[in-house]
């Protein structure tokens, strides 16, 4: 039965996937407003140049796309010279932009074969910005003023800045900054806690659309502790090998966008929530680089975005073939992975009973790997399998194996200890005790497990989205870039509804296998 | 019915130790016993005796450390332990019942895994000797019985199969006492109609009085006396047994 479904599954899957073409250009971003205008800035140059392109928007960070990159899974993202150098290279000496820039750019050509296109023209270094008002309360114009008073104010930062030590550690130390209260925000939420006073000062970006709409105040970075930040185009070995006129398109945006243009950008998407494409396709035309605005894009949020905004129900009802869509995927995600698990660790399980000094570290190992952070994993598969659906299924198998080796192993191991001395006293095999009486009985505790397993399952598959496999996580991390509330719960709610269903519909099946003299 | 009697049992000097957390325990020390054919020995002694020890080895449920089962002649190492498990019948102390099991399939468990010819025929049989003969009890599990009526069905299955032999471990020892007389009765009106071979464990030197033949008193993993229960109470051996058949309340007049 299970290869038959494995096999049905791996056709819905081949289903909700775009048709496979020869060699598109993939183009990712990171996920945040800035990188998707980007990138959809580049994948439509791209096509108006006759390329065709393949869009991985929002992937989960500076270590998936880089690892997705120099792998050749995506050919180009948008990426800032400061990253590539603190993040990547791990080389916190201090350079002008310039020397920043011819830095990353020889480093990576030797380690990584990736290249660095000439930068787009534009920075976006960390803006440590606080309220009009606040600025004004204290006479504040630079950070050096902020650490007079530091004390009194409440930070909100993200938790990749309170963690980098080119972020709060060392700015703090630069300045000697001592803050009342630091909190850990989500980017979409800091914008709104500071506004509404819950915090002081934030760590923003100095193009982000939505400093201006708040009317907050950048300090400047008077004793120039942040690195340099010029945004550019870095291409893959294989793009910079086999699509010269890839790279020709997209060198075109060179030195093209200043800041203030980039603001403009992200404020168009941010606070007006004009879609990305739209975006984009004003841009391109604005610079002459794209004439007579070209319907090419296929982006799902694609005109309806700014409609909906605020209006999840709308959302829902406005866009149901995405919402199938996505579902669809979602569920044979996590349905194809608790099948393999299950295929995986049940047999495991049992074997375990039958060599119990191995047990113990074998299902500990097992849930060391559930402890791994999702993106971690996500990140370290990515230079073998690539991103997309195949590195999303092995880490939702991986995730689901635990619950089930566990209770397998358990609900085997304490079968009725007197049901299996009969069986044994009477004559059964060890084989004939395990498939008559251990099994049947450990049924139920086995099927508990694969609950357990598919409703983590269901929830984990929303990390998908961040290695561009699709799913209900796809409008929740685009979503959370944009800050907007209703694609975020255009994604959310129909997950957190599947789980649901998947807990009655295994809890169903855990009844169905309950041995009928134990009811 | 031509019967061959079969079911002589010999042990020959077993021992047995168990390493436990508080050191090494000798839960039979060089223990020896005969059983005839067709006859019936209760295996009596407190806890950590070695009586279910002793028990466990007729089925190499446990093997000894040193000397020999010997069952109709042939040491009991020399058989494959499942085929010699299959051609002797076990009771546990709560029935082990597999509880997934209807009443039918739990008695036809032994005549299944060797395959009998007529599997449903020696269901009934073995049914019709504890009292459920009419059927009315096949397709109940066993949750929906009582103590009293599982333990029957554990004897039911335990000779489902003809087998010659029989091994009970307490088997009426978590029963009421209006129960346990009429399983015993049961199982004295079973050894009528069939020459089964009996070791019986139990705690209870009345059961055994009652249920058979001759009596082991077992202590620290020996055999303080071996007896008929008569024999036993006119002259006990030890003390220890003195002092055991005088707890019990037991007569030479078999008055109680």
């Amino acid at each position: 039965m299970s290869p038959l479904l494995i096999a049905g599954l791996s056709a819905a899957i081949a289903l909700t996937q775009p048709a496979p073409q020869a060699r598109p250009v993939v183009v990712a971003s990171k996920p945040f407003g800035e990188s998707y205008v980007l990138a959809e800035m580049f994948a439509q140059l791209l096509e108006a140049r006759g390329l065709r392109v393949d869009r991985r928007p929002g992937l989960g960070g500076t270590e998936i796309a880089f690892a997705a990159l120099r792998t050749n899974a995506i050919d180009v993202y948008p990426e800032y010279t400061g990253t590539g150098l603190l993040a990547i290279l791990g080389d916190t000496v201090r350079r002008t932009p310039l020397q920043a820039f011819s830095h990353v750019s020889v480093e990576f050509r030797e380690r990584f074969g990736v290249r660095w296109l000439p930068p787009l023209g534009f920075e976006n270094t960390y803006a440590v910005s606080v309220r009009r008002e606040t600025a004004t309360q204290y006479s504040l114009r630079t950070l050096s003023d902020l650490a007079r008073v530091s004390a009194s104010l409440r930070a909100g930062f993200t938790a990749d800045f309170i963690g980098r030590s080119d972020g709060l550690p060392g700015l703090a130390g630069a300045y000697g900054l001592r803050f009342r209260e630091v909190r850990p925000l989500l980017g979409a939420v800091k914008y709104r806690a500071l506004a509404s006073g819950d915090v002081d000062v934030i760590d923003g970006y100095s193009t982000d659309g939505l400093i201006a709409r708040y009317d907050l105040v950048i300090l400047e970075d008077d004793k120039r502790f942040f690195p340099p930040y010029e945004a550019a185009a870095i291409v893959s070995p294989a793009l910079l090998r086999d699509n010269p006129a890839a790279i020709a398109a997209l060198t075109e945006l060179s030195g093209r966008i200043d800041g203030s243009m980039m603001r403009a950008l992200n404020r168009r998407l941010e606070v007006d929530a004009v879609p990305v494409a739209d975006v984009a396709r004003a841009a391109l035309d604005s610079l002459g680089l794209v004439h007579g605005a070209r319907d090419t894009s296929v982006t799902p949020e694609r005109n309806t975005r700014a409609s909906r905004r605020g209006s999840f129900v709308r959302a829902v009802i406005d866009d149901r073939a995405t919402l199938a869509r996505r579902t669809l995927r979602h569920l044979v995600l996590s349905a194809t992975s608790l099948l393999i698990a299950m295929v995986v660790a049940i047999p495991l399980g049992l074997a375990l009973e039958r060599r119990r000094q191995l047990a113990e570290p074998v299902v500990r190992t097992v849930g060391l790997l559930q402890t791994i952070p999702g993106i971690a994993l996500l990140a370290f598969m990515i230079p073998v399998m690539g991103i997309g659906v195949v590195p999303a299924l092995v880490a939702l198998f991986i995730y689901s194996l635990y619950p089930i080796v566990r209770n397998t192993y358990s609900g085997v191991r304490d079968a009725d200890p007197s049901a299996v001395s009969a069986g044994t006293a009477l004559g059964m095999t060890e084989r004939q005790v395990l498939r008559h009486v251990r099994l049947p009985l450990a049924a139920p505790t086995i099927m508990a497990g694969v609950r357990t397993a598919g409703v983590i399952n269901v929830g984990t598959a929303t990390l998908a989205a961040f290695i561009g496999a699709g799913g209900l996580g796809e409008p929740i991390v685009t979503g959370l870039a944009l800050s907007d509330t209703g694609l975020i719960l255009s994604g959310a709610v129909p997950a957190a509804l599947l789980a649901l269903v998947v807990d009655l519909g295994l809890g169903a099946c855990e009844r169905l296998v309950r041995p009928k003299g134990l009811q | 019915m031509p019967v061959t009697l079969r079911g002589q049992l010999e042990v020959r000097g077993v021992s047995k130790r168990y390493a436990t957390p508080a050191g090494v325990v000798a839960a039979l020390a060089d223990v020896s016993l005969d059983v005839a054919s067709g006859e019936c020995v209760a295996l009596v002694g407190e806890s950590g005796s070695g009586k279910t020890t002793l028990l466990r080895c007729f089925n190499r449920l446990v093997e000894p450390d040193a000397g020999s089962v010997i069952i109709d002649g042939v040491d009991v190492r020399q058989s494959d332990p499942v085929a010699l498990r299959r051609r002797i019948g076990y009771v546990l102390q709560d029935g082990g019942l597999l509880p997934h099991w209807t009443v039918r399939r739990n008695v036809e468990l032994v005549p299944w895994l060797t395959r009998a010819p007529n599997v449903s025929g020696l269901r009934s049989e073995a049914l019709a000797l504890v009292g459920f003969g009419d059927g009315s009890f096949d397709d109940r599990y066993p949750r929906q019985l009582s103590g009293g009526q599982r333990q029957r069905v554990a004897v039911a299955r335990a000779i489902a199969a003809r087998q010659s032999l029989l091994l009970l471990d307490e088997p009426f020892g978590a029963l009421d006492a209006i129960t346990r007389a009429e399983l015993q009765a049961m199982f004295l009106g079973i050894r009528r109609e069939r020459p089964i071979t009996c070791v019986l464990v139990t705690h209870d030197l009345v059961e055994a009085r009652r249920l058979a033949d001759r009596v082991a008193v077992m202590r620290a993993g020996r055999i303080e006396q071996l007896a008929p229960s008569a024999e036993l109470i006119a002259r006990p051996a030890t003390e220890y047994v003195a002092r055991l058949i005088e707890k019990a309340g037991l007569r030479e007049d078999g008055v109680q």
